[in-house]
């Protein structure tokens, strides 16, 4: 049984993202045949003479008319060693919403830069999203080195200016390496092409990527979902049971183990960790389970269990920095939902800190936030949540901001100055 | 399944941790769920997964079953049989009824699939429904492939694939206004071979046609159809009897068996992991329309 690791593509709209797609999962042989057929028709059709393989994860109709990705692809795929789950991600500056969706949950950033163009604003815009929502990992494809003659001084110049753009956002070592997504060059074997090459193809770079954090290395988080008691059961032994149900977002829970539940702060210990009729010893991130507790205290949808020995400490006032998703812009004294884990609370925008300049990439001073801004909020919520700084705990440190009149998702929110985070590191 | 003692999950243990955290928001989070269930694999393995998350209490959401009169007797007993066996409340909302009281009419082609969203937006709006457990996979389809796994319909039951909202970490956004309702996908990460591979590892049971087995069929448009009441011989074509299993099971006029030897879960992962074709090109009619067949069935309220 392998292991997942999650991708994302980001890059500048015809940097060639969705050819790179379809190559890796032609090359990879993950595109049957009657897929393949499919796009063959229409790019005959098209008058194209070879198969456009952008059309194999280009799905909607409108993306077909106009060549471009509007929304997040998921494709699937497989090789001897791993399974992947890739975002295919659009690259035009008004879908950037639709590359936070699919780098939120990605393990790895894969970013094409057209070799003959550079570093572009989308470039940087999308390697700013990367550092902010801390993916592990980026890869950055130079792609089309095909049609600068596989010269190695114009792909040297590409890769040391995006390099030096990713260092200036925090992220000191990115990997890069040229490709030819049309030719197939360095996407799934080695070309021959590129001899003063001599790293690994980008899917044998893939395969090797650790996906996972260390639990061991991380304190217990348990958002409680809801509370699991069978009281009409038919099963006598059930009667009195009383479980809490989630997912554990860090760390490891074992039977035995003091824990203190937040907001209220009373503590107690595990005596039970149940997997739908299985009792385990212990569970670790990402498992969902269902939890048993020796003394009957109130919890309920929306509290933490967190390890008794360092629980995160309670807040009703959060500084974020947010990734503005909607079409309006955002101003202080702006009423609005936050979600964080399994709670939601009422929040207050007080103050606009500063905006994210991408060339400059610091903080300016900013009365609104645009679609698709990055800037720094001050919230005062309605209730002390435990937030913790999302540099510190990807999983318990997020947020989203949501409108309470029609439930649209304003933000992605990320506990603490992640910003100066980066720009410091 | 048991678990390893390594901290990192295997790929089957990650995605039913995730489509059990999904399941269990919807119960959190809605007023009346609703889990759409056919009998097909996809459908059972959701089912099995709503019992895993509240094991042991019961599962606190109704089951509703489109059924377009043209579903295999098999898999309707099969349904039947599930839902007693849990316990659960059986809505069917019956594409025949609509048809017998004209408020559908025949396709001239005879497929109903494209009628089931009718009746299931009918349901849902009676039932005042919120949220929609439907067992869609993004690697069926590439309409499905853009979807998310919390899919906001508006009042009309249309899907907005220009306009979805952004989906971020595990934080699902439930949020809706009167009338709007949600669809949600838990088993949106998986593929047809996970899903198989699931099967086996829980010992999940299923309708018999999923396995190898004789039946009459005719081999129509590169596809075998099953030769029955709802489906019979069109002039010219020769019926034969083939050992065939199915892929997916659908409306009888329009789902394909495929040839098949495979009779145990095993043969299936290992037929499964060496297809070169996929499960709806290998089997449904009405994917075959045109290139968007899907996306315009799901813009109007399809699954």
């Amino acid at each position: 049984m392998s292991t997942l690791l999650r991708l994302a593509t980001a890059g500048s709209v015809d940097d060639g993202k969705s050819t790179l797609v379809g190559r890796l999962l032609y090359d990879s042989k993950s595109v049957l045949a009657d897929q393949f057929d499919a796009v063959e028709r229409v790019s005959r059709d098209r008058g194209l003479t070879s198969a456009d393989l952008a059309l194999l994860t280009d799905g909607l109709r409108s993306e077909r008319e106009q060549g471009i990705t509007i929304d997040v692809a998921y494709r699937y795929f497989a090789t001897a060693h791993r399974t992947f789950i890739l975002a295919d991600c659009p690259g035009h500056v008004q879908y950037t919403r639709n590359t936070v969706t699919g780098a939120s949950t990605a393990d790895v950033v894969v970013l094409l830069v057209d070799v003959r163009k550079g570093l572009q604003e989308q470039t940087r815009r999308h390697l700013a999203v990367a550092s902010l929502l801390r993916v592990p990992h980026v890869v950055v494809v130079v792609n089309k080195i095909d049609l600068v003659d596989y010269e190695q001084a114009t792909y040297a110049r590409v890769s040391e200016e995006v390099t030096a753009a990713a260092r200036s956002l925090g992220m000191p070592d990115v990997q890069t390496l040229p490709v030819s997504a049309l030719e197939g060059d360095n996407v799934v074997t080695r070309s021959q092409h590129t001899p003063w090459y001599d790293g690994p193809s980008l899917l044998e770079l893939l395969e090797g990527l650790s996906s996972k954090g260390d639990p061991d290395a991380e304190p217990l988080r348990f958002p409680v979902q809801l509370v699991i008691r069978p009281q009409s059961a038919a099963d006598e032994r059930f009667r009195d049971y009383r479980g809490y149900a989630g997912q554990v977002a860090s760390g490891v829970v074992r039977v035995g183990d003091p824990i203190a539940v937040l907001p209220s702060g009373r503590s107690t210990t595990v005596v039970g960790i149940d997997q739908a009729g299985q009792e385990l010893d212990e569970a670790f991130a990402p498992q969902s389970v269902t939890l048993r507790l020796a003394d009957d205290i109130d919890i309920s949808r929306g509290d933490l269990i967190a390890g008794a020995a360092e629980p995160p400490e309670l807040t009703q006032d959060v500084d974020g920095t947010i990734a503005w998703l909607a079409d309006h812009a955002l101003r202080p004294g702006a009423k609005v939902l936050l979600k964080h884990g399994t709670r939601t609370v009422q929040a207050l925008v007080r103050t606009i800190s500063g905006r994210l300049d991408l060339d400059a990439t610091e903080l300016r001073p900013a009365d609104t936030l645009d679609l698709n801004d990055i800037g720094h909020v001050k919230l005062r919520l309605a209730a002390p949540i435990p937030a913790e700084p999302y540099v510190r705990a990807r999983s318990t440190g997020a947020f989203l901001l949501i409108d309470a009149h029609d439930g649209t998702t304003l933000a992605a929110g990320m506990v603490g100055d992640a910003l100066l985070a980066t720009a410091t590191v | 399944m048991t678990l390893t003692p390594s901290r990192e999950l295997t790929q089957l243990q990650w995605l039913e941790s995730e489509s059990i955290h999904i399941i269990r928001e919807v119960a959190a989070e809605f007023e009346r769920p609703v889990i759409l269930f056919s009998g097909g694999k996809d459908s059972v393995v959701m089912l099995h997964l709503v019992v895993k998350a509240f094991w042991p209490a019961k599962v606190p959401f109704a089951v509703l079953h489109v059924d377009t009169g043209h579903n295999f007797p098999e898999v309707l007993r099969f349904r039947d049989d599930t839902v007693e066996r849990l316990g659960l409340r059986l809505e069917v909302a019956s594409v025949q009824d609509y048809i017998d009281d004209g408020r559908l009419r025949e396709r001239a082609d005879g497929t109903r699939n494209p009628l089931q969203t009718q009746p299931l937006l009918d349901a849902i709006a009676e039932h005042r429904f919120d949220a929609v457990f439907g067992g869609g996979r993004r690697d069926e389809e590439k309409a499905r492939a853009k979807e998310r796994v919390f899919s906001l319909r508006d009042e009309f039951g249309q899907w907005d694939p220009r306009n979805q909202r952004p989906e971020l970490w595990n934080l699902y956004n439930g949020r809706h206004t009167p009338g709007q309702h949600v669809r949600v996908f838990p088993l949106s990460n998986w593929t047809e071979l996970d899903i198989w591979q699931y099967i086996g590892a829980e010992k999940i049971e299923l309708p018999p046609l999923y396995y190898a087995h004789d039946r009459e069929v005719v081999e129509r448009d590169g596809m075998l159809l099953a030769v029955g009441p709802y489906s019979p011989a069109r002039e010219g074509e020769t019926v034969t009897t083939r050992r065939v299993r199915y892929r997916t099971v659908g409306d009888m006029s329009c789902t394909g068996a495929v040839d098949s030897s495979a009779s145990t879960v095993e043969d299936v992962i290992a037929e499964v992991a060496a297809t070169r074709i996929t499960e709806r090109g290998a089997t449904r009619a009405d994917d075959r329309i045109s290139e968007a067949a899907m996306e315009d069935r799901k813009k109007e309220g399809y699954f």
